[in-house]
């Protein structure tokens, strides 16, 4: 138990802040093997090889199961990042900013000085942001449909006759 | 260690009756099954699942994986070419697992069971089959059959060791 | 209707100047006519303004037997202009039985050409991708072969009933 300098009961029990999230941590733990040793001791085991390997709808697997991912996910986590650090910096700033102390011992102009600081900051970050707009770095990537480059000798008139010839609904007898 | 599902006990009188009750009332009111349709019959096992014929009263959902699902309902001609897939996924199946097999192509090779040389003649020539279900196809009621008669056997399972003269009479047991 | 057939038997004619028989009786119209000269007729059929035959329906082959000695296949073409079906058919020894393949012109050849290999054992010369598609990779003999037995066991299954 933690020895405080105020003096306390012998039967007092004291948790420090600290010891509470190791007791929660602990019970935390100990929940979540409890529930995984009783099934490991309940349940069946016999694994065979066929068993074991993964399910690829009945055929053997082939390659790996890790697959190159998109890399304009990191490229948007790092913007949001820089942004997000931006946002942190702007919390102790608004304290200081409030202070009504400050403002009326300079009549205002602390207000106005703490103003203009920080749009100075904010305007160096948001000429980053639209560099990173600007140059394409936001944009997600879709990828285009491609179209065949086969060139058919068949007239495309031919195939729209067909197509008038067909599109009564009393169908034409051919 | 072997869990306790795997042993088989001697002695335990009415704890494990009453726990083999459980067991085996928990797996047949749950049966999962594999949707494993191969041919017309799929279309029956479909229409087992929708309204009227409703399988999930059962407790019966279809799950895509055979991770998940206690049986494998083989519904429709099994080829040459798709065996090698059923035995794969029947491998990968956990236990305890069961296998109905729906319809005539399954159970023994069905209309081309004389000149299909690409058929097997009966998917119990790959893997174990638990219930047969006649037809072709058989109607969705024909299905419902076959499960109940799945659910009579699974309830007739038990947790003890099999008295001597069980033992003789099923050598091949699959199934704890 | 035979108008039309006239003028398609002139434009084969002009291409090829083999020998061509008409198949008697033939829902569609149908010609016989030799291997050597199938490939250069399919491709002025396809491309001859007056005849554009855009569209390769089927390959299927036939085999006639042991004691006949000889295997078919047979090409059915549809021109969707001018809604034209035409049937060609070609006649090889069963035992050297080879062909042109004509995936150069339809594209769909690719998978008709590897099952009448699958069923007949007909080799295409020049087919990018000739393997068996309805029978498994590892099977042995060419199912539609009158004179075909298949094996007892395949990987261990039993084949008869």
């Amino acid at each position: 138990m933690y020895v405080s300098l105020i003096p306390m009961q012998k039967t007092d029990l004291y948790f420090s802040p600290l010891a509470q999230i190791l007791l929660f941590a602990v019970g935390g733990i100990l929940f979540t093997s409890l529930a995984l040793l009783t099934s490991r001791l309940i349940r069946p085991n016999r694994p065979n090889a066929q068993k074991l390997t993964s399910y690829e709808s009945g055929e053997t697997p082939q390659g790996l199961a890790w697959i190159q991912f998109n890399v304009r996910f990191y490229v948007l986590a790092l913007v949001f990042l820089l942004f997000e650090v931006e946002i942190v910096f702007l919390f102790p700033w608004s304290t200081v900013f409030a202070n009504t102390d400050l403002n009326n011992q300079t009549d205002g102009t602390w207000g106005w000085f703490a103003f203009a600081e920080m749009l100075v900051f904010i305007v160096v970050l948001a000429m980053g942001l639209a560099y990173v707009w600007k140059m394409g770095h936001l944009d997600w990537i879709k990828s285009q449909p491609q179209s065949s480059s086969y060139k058919s000798p068949v007239p495309a008139r031919l195939y729209e006759d067909i197509n008038k010839k067909f599109q009564d609904s009393t169908h034409p007898k051919v | 260690m072997k869990g306790l599902l795997d042993q088989q006990f001697e002695n335990g009188g009415v704890i494990i009756t009453k726990v083999d009750d459980l067991l085996n009332w928990s797996r047949l009111s749950s049966l999962f099954p594999m949707t494993f349709g191969l041919a017309c019959c799929a279309i029956e096992f479909m229409s087992t699942g929708s309204t009227v014929y409703d399988m999930d009263r059962f407790g019966m959902v279809p799950r895509a994986t055979p991770r998940q699902s206690d049986v494998m309902i083989v519904s429709g001609t099994v080829t040459f070419k798709m065996a090698d897939r059923i035995k794969q996924l029947y491998e990968q199946m956990s236990e305890p697992r069961y296998v109905i097999s729906m319809g005539s192509c399954s159970n023994c090779g069905g209309p081309y069971w004389q000149h299909g040389y690409h058929v097997v003649k009966g998917v119990d020539r790959i893997i174990p089959v638990d219930v047969y279900v006649p037809g072709c196809p058989p109607r969705p009621e024909a299905l419902i059959g076959g499960i109940l008669k799945l659910h009579e056997k699974i309830r007739s399972e038990s947790r003890m060791k099999p008295t001597a003269i069980e033992q003789l009479m099923n050598k091949e047991s699959q199934h704890v | 209707m035979s108008e039309r057939r006239e003028q398609l038997l002139s434009i084969i004619r002009e291409v090829s100047h083999e020998e061509i028989t008409e198949i008697p009786n033939s829902t569609p119209f149908g010609l016989i006519i030799k291997k050597e000269v199938l490939s250069s007729l399919c491709e002025s059929l396809y491309k001859n303004p007056s005849t554009y035959f855009d569209m390769l329906s089927c390959i299927t082959g036939v085999d006639n037997g042991p004691e006949a000695g000889t295997m078919e296949v047979i090409y059915h073409l549809y021109s969707i202009p001018f809604n034209q079906s035409l049937v060609l058919k070609v006649i090889l020894p069963r035992e050297k039985a080879e062909l042109e393949s004509i995936v150069s012109i339809w594209k769909t050849a690719n998978w008709l050409e590897r099952e009448v290999y699958d069923m007949f054992g007909i080799q295409f010369n020049n087919h990018p991708d000739l393997r068996r598609i309805l029978m498994p990779a590892d099977w042995k003999g060419f199912p539609l072969r009158k004179d075909y037995k298949h094996e007892e066991y395949y990987r261990g299954v039993k084949v008869e009933y």
